[in-house]
C-alpha cells in the first residue's frame, strides 16, 4: 500500500465501499473489504497529514533532453 | 527669451534651484500659445480613474509616450467616451510641467475617439480569425482533471504571480508536484518563450494540467498573451490548459483558447486542484460509510441467522420426536381409559355370571339334604343302580363333607 498515490488509494477505498454495498457478498470477503477499506482510509489520512508540495523546474539541455530539477525560490 | 522675473545670470554660469527651474519650465511651456491649445493622437494605456473622478493615462504612439491628466471637471464638461487601454483617441488640451513629480504632462480638455486602437484592432482581428477557425469552441474545451498529481506552470520564475500560485497550491493541495517551465512573460520575446515552455511541458508529458499566466500589468505588459503563437501553443497542448492572466477585468486571446479561463493566476491555481479540506471531509465520510455498511451488513446477517434458527427449530427432528411422544402419551392414556372401561365392564358381567352360577350351584341342593355320589374309579356321577356293582367304592358328598362307602353284594 505504501507505494500507492493518494488518488489510487482513494479510488481503491471507493471500490471497497462499492463492493461492500453488494449485500450478496460472502461475509468473509465483506470483512476483507472492510478491513482493506479501513486501512486505505487510514493511509489516505496519513498522506494528507504529511503531504508537502514538491516544486521542480523543467530544464531543456542543449541536446534537447528534458531534465527536472528542484526549484528553490 | 527668459521671463523677466528670473535673476540675471548673464555674467556668470547660472545656478538655479530645482523649484526655480520647474517654475521656469512651467511658465515657459504655458506661455507657448501652440502648446496651450493643441490636438494630439495616440493610444490609451495604463488608464486609471480614481474615486476623485480624475483620470490618468498614458498616450502612446510608436516609441513615444505622453502622460495625460483628465480632471473630473473637464471630463464632466466634455462628452468623452469611457477610456480603455488600447483605445486610439485624439485629445485636445494644453501641455504643462508638474513640478512636484518633475513631469511634463498633458492636461486634457476634451477627447475624440479615433475608432479602435491599433492594439485593440489587432486583438479583435486575431480573436475573430481564431474564433472562425473554431479555436474557442466549447466542445474543444477539455475537462480539468479532478485531482492532478502533477501541475505544470508556465510563467516567469521571478514573478510574484508564481509565489502566489505556489502558496495557493501548498494550502489547497500539497499532495501535488509542480513543474515550472520558465518563460518570459513580457517583452518582444515573451510570446515565443511562452509557446515553447508550453510545448516543452507537453513533450515532457508528466503534467496533468498546465497553468499559463502572469500577474497584472498594463495592456502592453499582458500583450504576449494576445499573440497568435501563444494561442496556437495552447490550442495544440495535449494537456488541458488553464489561463490566469492579469486581473479580473483583463481578457486575453489566451483566455479564449484555454480550456479554462481563470481571472487571475491565484484563481488559476485554485481551479487547478481540489481543496484538501474537501478531501479530508470526503475521507471522513467514506470512513463512516464503510463502518455503516459493515455494521448494516452484520445486523442483516444476524437477523437472517435468527430467522434461520427459528426455521431450523420448526423443521428439527426434535420437534417431531416431541410431537410423536405426545401422540404416544395421548394414545397410552386413551388405551388405559379404554382398558379400565373394558375391565370394569367385564367385572360387572363376571359378577352377574357368578351370581347366576351361584344360584345354579348343586351345593345349594346338597344344602337342602341331597347328596352327590361318584364312583371312585372314574369319578363318574352315579345316578342309577345299573351303574354299580357289588364291591365298587363310591364317595357320597354331603353338605359338610364326604362319606366313603362300599356297595354291598
Amino acid at each position: 500500500m505504501e507505494t500507492l498515490s493518494f488518488e489510487e488509494a482513494f479510488a481503491q477505498l471507493e471500490a471497497a465501499i462499492e463492493a461492500l454495498q453488494d449485500g450478496q457478498m460472502p461475509l468473509e470477503r465483506a470483512l476483507h473489504y472492510y478491513e482493506e477499506g479501513v486501512k486505505l482510509a487510514q493511509y489516505c489520512n496519513e498522506l494528507l497529514q504529511k503531504a508537502e508540495l514538491t516544486v521542480q523546474q523543467l530544464v531543456a539541455e542543449d541536446d534537447g533532453t528534458l531534465l527536472v530539477q528542484p526549484l528553490d525560490l | 527669451m527668459p521671463p523677466s522675473f528670473l535673476p540675471d545670470y548673464s555674467d556668470s554660469a547660472p545656478v538655479l534651484s530645482v523649484s526655480a527651474l520647474a517654475l521656469y519650465l512651467k511658465t515657459w511651456l504655458e506661455s507657448n500659445d501652440i502648446l496651450q491649445n493643441i490636438w494630439v493622437q495616440g493610444e490609451v494605456s495604463n488608464c486609471k480613474t480614481y474615486p476623485s473622478g480624475h483620470c490618468y493615462f498614458t498616450l502612446k504612439e510608436g516609441e513615444a509616450q505622453l502622460l495625460c491628466v483628465f480632471f473630473k471637471h473637464s471630463r464632466q464638461r466634455s462628452s468623452a467616451p469611457e477610456l480603455r487601454d488600447g483605445m486610439a483617441i485624439a485629445v485636445n488640451g494644453r501641455v504643462s510641467f508638474y513640478e512636484r513629480d518633475g513631469k511634463l504632462q498633458f492636461y486634457v480638455d476634451c477627447v475624440r475617439p479615433l475608432g479602435a486602437g491599433v492594439l485593440f484592432q489587432r486583438f479583435e482581428q486575431l480573436k475573430a480569425r481564431l474564433e472562425a477557425e473554431g479555436l474557442f469552441d466549447a466542445q474543444r474545451k477539455r475537462p480539468l482533471p479532478s485531482s492532478p498529481s502533477t501541475i505544470g506552470i508556465v510563467t516567469s520564475p521571478q514573478a510574484a504571480a508564481l509565489r502566489d500560485m505556489l502558496r495557493v497550491l501548498r494550502t489547497r493541495y500539497p499532495l501535488a508536484r509542480v513543474i515550472l517551465a520558465p518563460a518570459l512573460v513580457q517583452g518582444a520575446e515573451a510570446p515565443a518563450s511562452i509557446a515553447s515552455a508550453l510545448d516543452l511541458l507537453n513533450e515532457h508529458g508528466e503534467a496533468d494540467v498546465v497553468i499559463v499566466g502572469r500577474g497584472g500589468g498594463s495592456i502592453e505588459e499582458l500583450w504576449a498573451f494576445n499573440e497568435e503563437v501563444v494561442a496556437r501553443a495552447i490550442a495544440r497542448s495535449r494537456i488541458p490548459v488553464i489561463s490566469g492572466v492579469g486581473h479580473e477585468t483583463d481578457f486575453t486571446i489566451a483566455d479564449f483558447v484555454a480550456d479554462y479561463r481563470a481571472s487571475t493566476p491565484t484563481a488559476a491555481a485554485s481551479a487547478a486542484v481540489p481543496d484538501i479540506e474537501v478531501w479530508r471531509e470526503d475521507l471522513l465520510e467514506k470512513r463512516q460509510l464503510l463502518a455503516n455498511l459493515m455494521s448494516e451488513r452484520l445486523a442483516d446477517l444476524r437477523e437472517q441467522l435468527v430467522y434461520k434458527e427459528r426455521e431450523l427449530q420448526r423443521v428439527s427432528p426434535r420437534g417431531l420426536i416431541d410431537r410423536r411422544r405426545q401422540q404416544l402419551d395421548d394414545a397410552t392414556e386413551r388405551l388405559q381409559t379404554l382398558m379400565q372401561h373394558s375391565i370394569s365392564l367385564r367385572g360387572e358381567r363376571l359378577h352377574g355370571l357368578v351370581r347366576q352360577l351361584h344360584s345354579l350351584s348343586p351345593l345349594l341342593t346338597i344344602a337342602r339334604g341331597y347328596a352327590i355320589v361318584r364312583r371312585d374309579a372314574d369319578q363318574a356321577l352315579v345316578s342309577s343302580v345299573q351303574q354299580v356293582r357289588a364291591g365298587d367304592r363310591l364317595t357320597i358328598q354331603v353338605q359338610d363333607g364326604q362319606i366313603p362307602v362300599e356297595v354291598r353284594p
